[in-house]
C-alpha cells in the first residue's frame, strides 16, 4: 500500500499543534511512549505529515528515524490524509471467499483509484482493511461509520452516488 | 470494598436480580428478587453492532418510556450471541424468546405484545426447517455446543461489574487472595486441567507459568502480558469474549500476577476493535472502583494493575516477541529465542504472556476444579475451544465445542451445512500459518495434534468453510499475498522468499505455470520453514503445503490443462458466445476494451480467444445471458 511522503501541503492549525504539545508533555519520559503519542497524532490531524513526525520527535527527545520507522511500520500509521469519506474495503478471508476481490475490482474501477489512494477532489480514499469482524454480513466494507454488508458489485454504484 | 462480606452481600442482591435470566443451560440458582418482570437483551458486539442494534436499544428505551412500561422491563445490552448470521439479535428473559433479523420497525409490537401482554412475536421467533425455535438451547446451533471461554457473552452486560460479580465474578480472585493460597498451589491446578494456550500454538499454559515464576528478575520486577492482537482475518473469538466478558480476563491476569510475583498487567489489544477497547477500559475503571485492582487488593498486601496498549495494524505484532517489541514502543518485529519471554520478555524482565481466550479459561478452571476441566475434551487436547465460522456456511457466527468434536459436527450440525445448493469443498484453519482440510478428512476430531498430523493447525481459531466454488490455488495465493503484506522484513526468508513463492503462484494462476514450478515451490516451502527468524515466516508456507498435498489436481489441471477447475483464475477462464441466445445487438462488441468480439448487427457475434482479456465487460452487458465463462 503506498504509504509515501505526501504531495499535499501541511495544513496544521495552532490549535491542533498545541493539543499535540500536551499530549507530548503527558507521555514524555514514560517508557514505549512513541506508538501513543503518533496514535494521538493521527487522531488530531487526520494522518501523520513529516511536521508532526519531527514535532513528535523533538518533544519526545527521540530521533526522527525512529519515529519515522515506528509511523512507517504499521498499517494503521498514514503519511496520506484521508477522503471525506473513507472507503474500508474488508478483505478478510470470510469476505474474500465471498467475492470481496470482485468488489474491490469495482470501487477501483467506479473511483479510478487504487487501494490506499485518494481521489483528486479530496472526496473519497479507499483502502483495503483486514477483518472488521463482521464475518456475518461479508463481504462488507465501511464507508466513515456506516457498515453496508453482503455486498454485491452492481450496488457499488448506487451506494457511492448517495456520497456525491 | 474491602472485605468478603461485603462482596457476598452485592453476589447475592445481584443473584437475585439475575434469577430473571436464569435457564438449564445457564443455571442461577436464587430467589427472583428482581422488580423488572422482563429483561430484554440486545447484543451490543461488533457483529451486531453493524446491522444496526444500537438504534434498536434506543427505540426499545424510547418506546418503553413512552408506553409508561420503563419500569416493567429492562433492557441489557450484552456481548456477542455467536449466531452473528441472524443479528441483530435479541433475548427477552424470563422466557428466553429467541428474536433474530430484528428491525427498529419490530420494536413496537414486541412492546405492545411481549412486554406488555406477555404474547410472543411468533413472526420474529427464529426458525429452523420450517420449525420454530423458542428459545436458544433449543436451536440445533446451540445443542452441540458447551461453553466454557464463551460462558458469559450473551448473557450478562459486560459494562457492569456487578452482573459479573452476580454470576459468580471475582470469587477466585479474592478467595486466593484473602485465603493467602500459596502461588504453586494454582500454578499446579493450571498445569494439571491440561489447559494448552489458545492463541495458537499450543504450548502448556500451567508450565509457562511456572517458568515465568521460577525465572529470577534482577529488580524483582515481572509483567503479566495479555495477546488481544488478533490478526488472522476471520477469526474474533477474543475480541467477543473482551466485548461480553472483559472482567474474566482481568481477574485471570490479576491472579497470574499473584502466581508469577507480577505486580503490573498489559493487555494489547488491536486498535480496530474500538468496542472492545471502549468496554475494557470501562471494565477496568470498575475494578479499580470496587477494589479488584490497584494497591492492596481486599487488604492482602498484594498491587497488581493493568494497562491498556493499542497495537496500529501489524499482523507480525501477534508473534510474542514482536508483540512485546512493540508495547516498548518499537518496530514490531520479532527477536530470536531463546530467551523465551518468561525468561527475558518486556524490557527485559520475565513476563508471562497468554491470550485472551486462554485466560478467559482461568477462572471456570480454579472455580469448578482442574478436574473437572481435565475430563473434556481428547488425551492431549483438554477442555473447549471457540471457532469463529465464517466463509459458505449457513451460520456464521461463533461456536464453543469440547476438543475432539469432528468437523462434521460443527460445518453440518452447528453450522448448518453449506447454503446455496453447492458442495462443502474444505475448510481452512489456522488463518495465513494453517491449512485446508479437504472434504474428504470432515470426520477429523479437531485438537491440536489431530489438526498437526494432516498439515493444518489450530491456530487462533478461525474456521472459514469453502464451497465448489472456490479455487485452491487462489487461496493458497491470498494468504501469501497477505504475509507479504504483513512480513516485517527483518529476516531474509520471509521477506524475499513469500514474494518468490507468490510469484510462482502468479505464474500458475495466470496460465504459465510449468510442472517444475511445482517442485520449485515445495523446495522453497522447506527452506522458509527451515531458516525464518519467527513463527510467521516459519508458517507461512502451510496454506501452499496443504493444498498442494490435499488439491494436487487442482494445480495439476492450472499448469498442464491451463483450466482454473473452480472458474476463479481469470487468465484461465474462456468467454464464449452462444449463437442460438445471441440477438446480434452489439452491445458487447461495443463494450469490450480490448475490440475482440466481432459480429454484424442482428447476427451472433464471436470472441477472438486471442485479443481477450478477460474482463467480464461482455457478460456484465449482455441483456440475452448468451455469454458464459467457463
Amino acid at each position: 500500500m503506498p504509504n509515501c511522503k505526501t504531495v499535499i501541503a501541511y495544513h496544521g492549525t495552532p490549535q491542533q499543534e498545541d493539543e499535540l504539545k500536551k499530549v507530548i508533555e503527558a507521555h514524555k519520559g514514560q517508557a514505549g511512549a512513541t506508538m501513543p503519542v503518533l496514535q494521538a497524532a493521527q487522531e488530531i490531524f487526520g494522518y501523520l505529515p513529516e511536521e508532526v513526525q519531527i514535532m513528535i520527535a523533538e518533544g519526545l527527545d527521540v530521533p526522527l528515524s525512529e519515529v519515522y520507522g515506528v509511523a512507517s511500520f504499521y498499517a494503521q500509521f498514514s503519511m496520506n490524509p484521508k477522503g471525506k469519506y473513507q472507503i474500508s474495503l474488508c478483505l478478510g478471508t470470510a469476505c474474500y471467499v465471498k467475492g470481496a476481490g470482485d468488489i474491490l475490482e469495482e470501487l477501483e474501477k467506479k473511483l479510478g483509484i487504487k487501494a490506499g489512494g485518494i481521489t483528486l477532489d479530496g472526496k473519497f480514499s479507499l483502502d483495503a482493511c483486514r477483518c472488521i469482524g463482521a464475518c456475518g454480513l461479508a463481504p462488507v466494507m465501511m464507508i466513515n461509520d456506516q457498515v453496508y454488508g453482503r455486498l454485491t458489485p452492481d450496488q457499488i454504484g448506487p451506494i457511492l452516488a448517495k456520497y456525491q | 470494598m474491602k472485605t468478603i462480606s461485603e462482596l457476598t452481600a452485592l453476589r447475592e442482591e445481584m443473584q437475585g436480580r439475575l434469577a430473571l435470566r436464569h435457564t438449564s443451560d445457564f443455571p442461577i440458582e436464587a430467589t427472583n428478587t428482581e422488580t423488572y418482570q422482563r429483561h430484554i437483551l440486545v447484543c451490543a458486539g461488533t457483529g451486531c453492532t453493524s446491522s444496526n442494534s444500537p438504534a434498536i436499544i434506543e427505540a426499545l428505551d424510547k418506546e418503553l418510556k413512552a408506553k409508561g412500561l420503563d419500569k416493567t422491563a429492562k433492557v441489557v445490552h450484552t456481548g456477542c450471541f455467536g449466531l452473528c448470521a441472524l443479528g441483530p439479535i435479541m433475548v427477552i428473559y424470563p422466557e428466553g424468546a429467541f428474536y433474530s433479523h430484528v428491525t427498529v420497525e419490530d420494536v413496537p409490537e414486541i412492546v405492545d405484545s411481549h412486554i406488555a401482554k406477555g404474547q410472543l412475536v411468533e413472526r420474529l421467533l427464529h426458525k429452523e426447517d420450517g420449525n420454530t425455535v423458542h428459545t436458544l438451547p433449543e436451536s440445533r446451533f446451540y445443542k452441540n455446543q458447551m461453553r466454557i471461554g464463551l460462558r458469559h457473552c450473551g448473557v450478562i452486560n459486560p459494562d457492569d461489574i456487578n452482573e459479573y460479580i452476580g454470576v459468580g465474578g471475582y470469587t477466585a480472585l479474592t478467595r486466593i487472595l484473602t485465603e493467602k493460597t500459596e502461588p504453586q498451589a494454582i500454578i499446579d491446578a493450571v498445569k494439571n486441567s491440561g489447559l494448552r494456550g489458545r492463541g495458537g500454538a499450543g504450548f502448556s499454559t500451567g508450565t509457562k507459568w511456572q517458568f515465568t515464576a521460577d525465572a529470577q528478575s534482577e529488580d524483582g520486577v515481572k509483567y503479566v502480558a495479555c495477546n488481544a492482537d488478533e490478526g488472522d482475518p476471520g477469526a474474533f473469538m477474543d475480541r467477543s469474549v473482551l466485548e461480553g466478558d472483559p472482567h474474566s480476563v482481568l481477574e485471570a491476569m490479576t491472579i497470574a500476577g499473584y502466581a508469577v510475583g507480577a505486580h503490573q498487567g498489559y493487555i494489547y489489544i488491536r486498535a480496530e476493535y474500538p468496542i472492545a477497547v471502549d468496554r475494557l477500559n470501562t471494565a477496568i475503571s470498575q475494578s479499580r472502583e470496587l477494589g479488584f485492582l490497584g494497591k492492596d487488593i481486599f487488604g492482602s498486601g498484594f498491587d497488581f494493575d493493568i494497562e491498556l496498549r493499542l497495537g496500529a495494524g501489524a499482523f507480525v505484532c501477534g508473534e510474542e516477541t514482536a508483540l512485546m517489541t512493540s508495547i516498548e514502543g518499537h518496530r514490531g518485529e520479532p527477536r530470536p529465542r531463546p530467551p523465551f519471554p518468561a525468561v527475558k520478555g518486556l524490557w527485559q524482565r520475565p513476563t508471562l504472556l497468554n491470550n485472551v481466550e486462554t485466560y478467559a479459561n482461568i477462572t471456570w478452571i480454579l472455580n469448578n476444579g482442574w478436574e473437572k476441566f481435565a475430563a473434556i475434551g481428547t488425551a492431549k487436547s483438554k477442555g473447549t475451544k471457540v471457532f469463529a465460522l465464517g466463509g459458505k456456511i449457513t451460520n456464521t457466527g461463533l461456536v464453543e465445542v469440547p476438543m475432539g468434536t469432528t468437523l462434521r459436527t460443527i460445518i453440518e450440525d452447528i453450522g448448518g451445512g453449506v447454503p446455496n445448493g453447492h458442495k462443502f469443498k474444505a475448510a481452512q484453519t489456522g488463518g495465513p500459518s494453517g491449512g485446508c482440510i479437504p472434504a474428504s478428512l470432515i470426520d477429523t476430531p479437531i485438537d491440536y495434534d489431530s489438526l498437526m498430523a494432516i498439515g493444518s493447525m489450530m491456530g487462533s481459531g478461525g474456521l472459514i468453510v469453502m464451497d465448489d466454488t472456490n479455487c485452491m490455488v487462489d487461496i493458497a495465493k491470498f494468504f501469501l499475498e497477505f504475509i507479504i503484506d504483513e512480513s516485517c522484513g527483518k529476516c531474509t526468508p520471509c521477506r524475499i522468499g513469500t514474494k518468490r513463492l507468490y510469484d510462482l503462484l502468479c505464474k500458475i494462476t495466470e496460465g504459465n505455470g510449468t510442472l517444475e514450478d511445482i517442485d520449485t515451490i515445495e523446495e522453497l516451502c522447506q527452506h522458509l520453514q527451515a531458516s525464518s527468524l519467527c513463527a510467521l515466516g516459519q508458517s507461512a508456507p502451510n496454506p501452499v503445503l496443504s493444498t498442494l498435498t490435499h488439491f494436487r489436481d487442482e494445480y495439476i489441471a492450472h499448469v498442464v490443462e491451463k483450466r482454473c477447475p473452480a472458474g476463479v483464475c481469470k487468465n484461465l477462464l474462456k468467454f464464449t458466445i452462444d449463437p442460438d441466445k445471441c440477438r446480434g445487438c452489439t452491445l458487447c462488441a461495443r463494450n469490450c476494451p480490448a475490440q475482440a468480439i466481432s459480429g454484424q448487427l442482428r447476427a451472433p457475434h464471436v470472441i477472438d480467444h486471442a485479443k481477450c482479456v478477460k474482463c467480464g465487460a461482455c457478460i456484465e452487458n449482455c441483456k440475452f445471458g448468451a455469454i458464459s465463462r467457463s
